[in-house]
């Protein structure tokens, strides 16, 4: 790791950090420093650690019991492990999306503004200008604006991925969890949203699980490679792909195994 | 196919087939014979003044049974204004708060005590609650509140392993979702899995008022059975299923009195359809939202 890098390009800086569910141990002193304003893929064979890891950043492990994170995650230099931090705060701060697209079984507006309502925000007419704002931003303004209050559950695939992409960033976040978004969706979709990404990485940090090694040649800027709970190699997405330091790296994405 | 299979598989269709005859033709003859008697007691005591009127008298062979009414919807009510929250409560709490090993010992407790036969309840409430009714509130103790207590404890195990499934049954996505937005746990738990949980919700409420409306033992044994409008909440009553099974035994020999009685299973018949039918609306609608 880049220690003399410069603090202020830093959104969120992982040091030492271990994970247990119980007794078992998934994550093993893990450093990572995630850059702001940067796509950061998280790659690696199933079960390596990869969504336990992203769940570490808003504390999504929390839900479970047992669940046990030891190390500092900082993000913008505060510990969010620390004794006094506000989770719905930090969540408000770290959105997610999920592998599966899961808007709520309400309709699309109210998706829409169940953050902002929870988050406090009556004004109405605000209420409707911020989902406008982000359902543009998600490009699906045009596909949803005659029918807001049509279950969400109506949309296509594809479309709920993107509408669950704007619930997040309607809440203003600073960064964006994505686990493995496109593993449910068809080639259009997933092409929709890499562009997405790489448009809302100029406002926000993402940080993507994926599978699929073209993907993250194609968006990240950054790329992690997990391997049975260590962090074997982390580097600029052109330099894990071109000049691997790891043998099991370069064996990952030759597509020998995994 | 052989000719053997052939024959076998005939014979199984033909079996199940005489067998879902039989048992429907009882059914529909049980059906029939309540309404065929039932209807005697609206012919007999004109229509109504069998419904609307309020006197019982065995020897001027007049029935009516409007307080019979009144007594069993005031228990049923007065039960599920005190089960409902309680119950719901318990629900949300074993299915979202309580730790595993709280939930697994809890969980199988209840869903025996919802299989404990009613008139243990009515034991229980005889000897305990009505003495206790009649020395610190007064009345002779057997009451509309003891009945009201007695259901209580009847249906609460039947809200609480019914409701507490159905919010189980929430996927854990939509509580996922709405946690990841930086809701809190019981924000979460008010606007999304409540909700989601609504239909199972409900027909919990509809099964527990079923169970409630149609029964009778225990309730007989701690209401008084008296044929009185209830006053207050220490007065005996008697409701439709109490007053069957107080008269039965009277009225056994037939005549207008037995289809007085078959008049008030034909009430109580139509409750309970009532309340079926609105649960499986609720249940249509509840797939749709959901
Ligand atoms: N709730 C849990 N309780 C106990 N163990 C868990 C739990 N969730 C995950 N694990 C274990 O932790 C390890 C890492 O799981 P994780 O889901 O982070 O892997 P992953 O890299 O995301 O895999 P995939 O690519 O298949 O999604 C696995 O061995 C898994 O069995
Ligand atoms: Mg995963």
């Amino acid at each position: 790791m880049k220690k003399n890098e410069n603090c202020d390009h830093i959104k969120l800086s992982v040091h030492h950090l271990d994970f247990f569910y119980g007794k078992k141990q998934v994550l093993r002193k893990i450093s990572m420093d995630i850059h702001k304003h940067s796509i950061t893929a998280l790659m690696g064979p199933s079960g390596c650690g990869k969504s336990t890891f992203l769940r570490v950043m808003n504390r999504m492990n929390d839900l479970i019991p047992e669940a046990r994170a030891i190390g500092t995650v900082l993000l913008d230099n505060e510990d969010i492990y620390g004794n006094n931090t506000d989770v719905v705060k930090l969540r408000q701060r770290v959105g997610m999306v999920f592998q599966q697209p899961n808007p709520l079984p309400k309709s699309i507006f109210d998706n829409m503004a169940y953050g902002l309502r929870i988050k406090g925000i009556k004004d109405k007419q605000k209420i409707a200008e911020l989902i406008e704002k982000s359902l543009k931003k998600t490009s699906l303004w045009g596909e949803v604006k005659d029918e807001l209050h049509k279950s969400a559950l109506s949309l296509s695939g594809g479309q709920q991925q993107r509408l669950c992409i704007a619930r997040a960033i309607v809440m203003e976040p600073e960064m964006i969890l994505m686990d493995e978004p496109c593993s449910a969706l068809d080639p259009i979709s997933t092409t929709k949203i890499e562009e997405l990404m790489k448009e809302l990485v100029d406002d926000y940090t993402i940080v993507i699980v994926t599978h699929n090694m073209q993907q993250a040649q194609r968006v990240s800027d950054w790329t992690g490679f997990f391997y049975m709970g260590d962090l074997l190699e982390f580097d600029k997405t052109k330099e894990i792909f071109h000049h691997p330091k790891e043998k099991k790296t370069q064996e990952y994405i030759e597509g020998r195994w995994g | 196919m052989s000719k053997h299979e052939q024959f076998s598989e005939k014979l199984g269709k033909s079996l199940i087939f005489i067998f879902a005859s039989i048992s429907l033709l009882i059914l529909l003859s049980i059906v029939f014979f309540i309404f065929r008697d039932g209807f005697l007691a609206f012919k007999e005591n004109g229509f109504f003044h069998f419904i609307f009127g309020h006197d019982w008298n065995v020897q001027d062979n007049t029935f009516s049974v409007l307080p019979l009414i009144v007594g069993s919807l005031v228990v049923t009510i007065g039960a599920l204004l005190f089960s409902v929250p309680i119950g719901f409560s318990c629900a949300v709490f074993l299915a979202e708060i309580a730790p595993e090993k709280v939930r697994n010992i809890v969980k199988p407790a209840i869903d025996i005590l919802v299989g404990i036969p009613s008139v243990v309840f009515g034991l229980l409430g005889m000897i305990l609650l009505v003495p206790y009714i009649r020395d610190h509130y007064g009345g002779p103790g057997l009451s509309i509140l003891a009945a009201i207590i007695v259901l209580i404890l009847m249906i609460l195990p039947t809200i609480i392993a019914q409701a507490e499934d159905s919010i189980r049954s929430v996927p854990s996505s939509f509580k996922n979702a709405s946690l990841a937005m930086g809701a809190t746990h019981l924000q979460t738990i008010w606007n999304v899995i409540l909700p989601c949980a609504k239909s199972g919700l409900v027909s919990s409420v509809m099964l527990a008022s079923g169970r409630a409306i149609g029964e009778a033992m225990a309730i007989y044994m701690v209401i008084g059975n008296t044929f009185t409008f209830p006053k207050s909440l220490i007065d005996p009553s008697r409701t439709l299923t109490s007053n069957i099974v107080g008269q039965i035994e009277e009225a056994a020999v037939g005549g207008t009195h037995l289809h007085a009685l078959f008049g008030c299973g034909l009430i109580l018949l139509f409750i309970v359809f009532i309340l079926n039918s609105y649960s499986f609306f609720i249940k249509r609608r509840g797939c749709r939202s959901c």
